[in-house]
């Protein structure tokens, strides 16, 4: 089981609330899921600076991982924590969509 | 220009993967396309999932071909509930490792899209579960419920195109399930990408039976059945019910079989039914078409054959009770298993579970002769076509289990007998009729074989009647005013006996008269003869007196003469 990890920051997850769980699975080291990864990673650093935890699952070297969080789209980003749980599909550069989707923006009510 | 050989049609044509579904494989002529995905549509409730998932479990258990079940709506423990009732056991084939049965849940509400996505997940998912049993098999049910879980269907579009593909690629024969919609095969037009063979299944309700009809709307590269075949979900899974086996290739076998009914078997050419024919016995009601049955598996049950007798009318015991008043006791026959009762109304169910339940007793019990008394009863839960279909179909099964069949039906009193039936009769290779003959203020039975095929049938029409031991036929009397039955030719009878006693008597008094003249006769001949030797008597007597006299007078004379002393003269003296 091969997990990169992307980073981990223990000093400050204590400090500033919950710690999040996330999950990126992808499918082999294609362009999209690189872009996947770097948007995850640009965005963790931005918005929650310190208080995540976050792992990227490569499905063609751990395929059997799939079933675990019923995968069926990559790259799927998965927030185990905090509950409930969520799932972002897409390469994640929409920004903004992802913020929603994790709750860390509300959602617009209009547009 | 090159020669190529010409291939068998059926080995150039494409591979076929049984189903093991009864009946499906015989209006697919052999199967599924190998190697290619099946698209199965229907609206809900109609029976897709459990058509899949017996395609899985027959390919497992039966073909040896491990197959993998791809559940986008129900769970797995759902499933195995849900089938377990047809005998399927789901566990147990997934720990022999001959299926997989992957359950996959997709959440719109936890879904949020961002950016580009395409679903190799779920082909990662699909290909370890393929590879790690060797499936030869998969069922994706229902496919389409992804278009509810993603809301970009330009990739999901793309992407099932792609799995398709890719399932084709992986050499498994698959069936993808499918809603249908409006005006459409599927709600979402998969068709366009599984374009191979369309199975189409209807579940709907026709005065007030609730039917299930399957069809196979499109199929490259083979021939296949193109009716609606109706199908139902039994205790052993589905049974889709052809019409007919297609192909007309029964067995006719030359053994003849007895009516039960002495003069009846002679009526058909000396000894009775041909086996493994079907027989119908019309007429009105109180014709007697249930006793001629009862005698039919009467004496099947004396050979020591055994006999179904299906009665839609008259419970088990009426049955019994009616029969023993005509001298026919069936329940010891019951009481051997020799014979066996299925009595059901007609409306019990539907014509299809009817059909089912008689074909899996037949599967069951081995009979070698059938009644079914009286067919006319399932036109109640049918259209007359229906109920046509259903008789072809029964009488396709009984042929092909060499099961010789009696089939009774009703015509309504009013209406031409031969006309009415023309619906199965064609159908049947034995026909008689019974009628009800009407005169002189009573009603009497008659019996005629309408046709027999293949064999010398009498033309005559018998009078037919029930006796406390049984049918009895009788010649029919013709008068002079036609047909003679009942007390009519009772008293015709008994005139005919006292004039045949009359003219015995008369032909005894001339006889005695004769007799009489004789002895007369002899009396006279008698006195002549004796009067006769009388009078020759007398006569002979007279000629010796003459004689003597004649001799005595020539002595005299010549004494005169030696005493005259006269010499002696020639004796001839009167010259």
């Amino acid at each position: 089981m091969k997990r990169t990890c992307v980073r981990k920051n223990k000093e400050n997850r204590k400090a500033r609330g919950p710690s999040w769980h996330l999950r990126l699975y992808i499918a082999g080291g294609t362009s999209r899921s690189q872009a996947a990864v770097s948007n995850l990673q640009k965005l963790c650093d931005q918005h929650l600076p310190g208080r995540y935890r976050a792992e990227v699952v490569d499905l063609l070297k751990n395929p059997q991982l799939a079933a675990g969080d019923q995968i069926l789209a990559v790259p799927t980003l998965v927030r185990s924590l905090p509950l409930p749980l969520r799932k972002i599909i897409g390469d994640l550069s929409d920004t903004q969509r992802v913020l929603v989707g994790l709750n860390l923006i509300p959602k617009k009510s209009s547009s | 220009m090159s020669i190529r050989k010409v291939k068998d049609p059926t080995e150039s044509g494409i591979r076929k993967c049984p189903t093991g579904i009864s009946g499906l494989d015989q209006i697919t002529t052999g199967g599924l396309p190998r190697g290619r995905p099946t698209l199965l549509c229907g609206n809900a409730g109609c029976g897709k999932t459990v058509m899949a998932m017996e395609f899985l479990v027959r390919g497992a258990t039966e073909f040896k071909e491990p197959g993998v079940f791809l559940a986008f709506e129900e769970t797995g423990r759902d499933l195995s509930q849900n089938v377990a009732s047809m005998g399927f056991d789901l566990p147990g084939l997934c720990a022999r490792k001959k299926m997989i049965l992957d359950c996959i849940r997709v959440e719109r509400g936890e879904i949020e899209e961002s950016g580009e996505y395409d679903l190799e997940g779920l082909f990662i998912r699909l290909g370890i579960a393929i590879d790690s049993i060797g499936a030869k098999r998969v069922v994706l049910d229902t496919i389409e419920s992804l278009f509810s879980g993603f809301s970009n269907t330009n990739i999901l579009r793309a992407e099932l195109r792609r799995l398709f593909a890719w399932l084709k690629s992986k050499g498994v024969t698959a069936v993808v399930t499918a809603e249908t919609g409006e005006g459409t095969l599927t709600r979402h037009g998969i068709e366009e990408y599984v374009a191979d063979c369309v199975i189409l299944l209807d579940h709907r309700v026709e005065d007030q039976n609730s039917v299930r009809r399957l069809r196979v709307t499109k199929y490259r590269g083979t021939m296949h059945g193109t009716n609606e075949y109706p199908f139902l979900i039994g205790r052993t899974g589905i049974s889709v019910l052809p019409l007919s086996s297609l192909k007309l290739e029964h067995k006719a076998p030359v053994q003849r079989i007895s009516s039960g009914v002495a003069r009846l078997d002679t009526m058909l050419g000396g000894t009775g039914f041909y086996r493994a024919t079907s027989i119908l016995v019309s007429g009105s009601a109180g014709t007697g078409k249930s006793s001629l049955a009862a005698h039919f598996v009467n004496a099947a049950c004396q050979r020591g054959e055994r006999a179904l007798y299906m009665a839609s009318e008259q419970s088990t015991d009426e049955v019994l009770r009616n029969m023993r008043s005509i001298g026919i006791d069936l329940q010891r026959w019951i009481k051997r298993g020799l014979l066996r009762f299925y009595s059901a109304r007609p409306g019990a169910f539907g014509l299809e579970k009817h059909l089912v339940t008689i074909h899996d007793t037949t599967m069951h019990f081995h009979p070698e002769v059938v009644v079914i008394d009286p067919i006319t009863n399932f036109a109640s839960v049918g259209s007359r076509t229906e109920v046509k279909s259903m008789v072809t179909r029964l009488i396709d099964m009984f042929k092909s289990q060499q099961i010789t069949a009696m089939f009774t039906s009703l015509t309504s009193g009013d209406s031409s007998p031969e006309l009415s039936e023309v619906g199965v009769s064609s159908q049947m290779d034995s026909w008689l009729l019974l009628r009800n003959l009407e005169s002189n203020g009573e009603r009497n039975r008659g019996l005629f074989v309408l046709k027999s095929r293949g064999m010398a049938h009498s033309n005559q029409i018998r009078e037919f009647v029930l006796t406390d031991h049984g049918i009895q036929l009788l010649d029919i009397y013709v008068g002079p005013s036609g047909l003679v039955t009942g007390s009519a030719r009772v008293a015709l009878e008994a005139r005919e006996q006292a004039e045949a006693q009359e003219r015995k008597s008369q032909l005894d008094r001339k006889s005695s008269e004769l007799e009489e003249k004789r002895h007369q006769l002899e009396a006279q001949i008698a006195k002549m003869r004796s009067e006769f030797e009388i009078y020759e008597r007398s006569l002979i007597r007279d000629a010796q007196e003459m004689e003597l006299r004649e001799k005595k007078l020539t002595m005299d004379r010549m004494e005169m003469g030696y005493a005259r002393n006269a010499d002696r003269v020639p004796s001839n003296v009167n010259g």
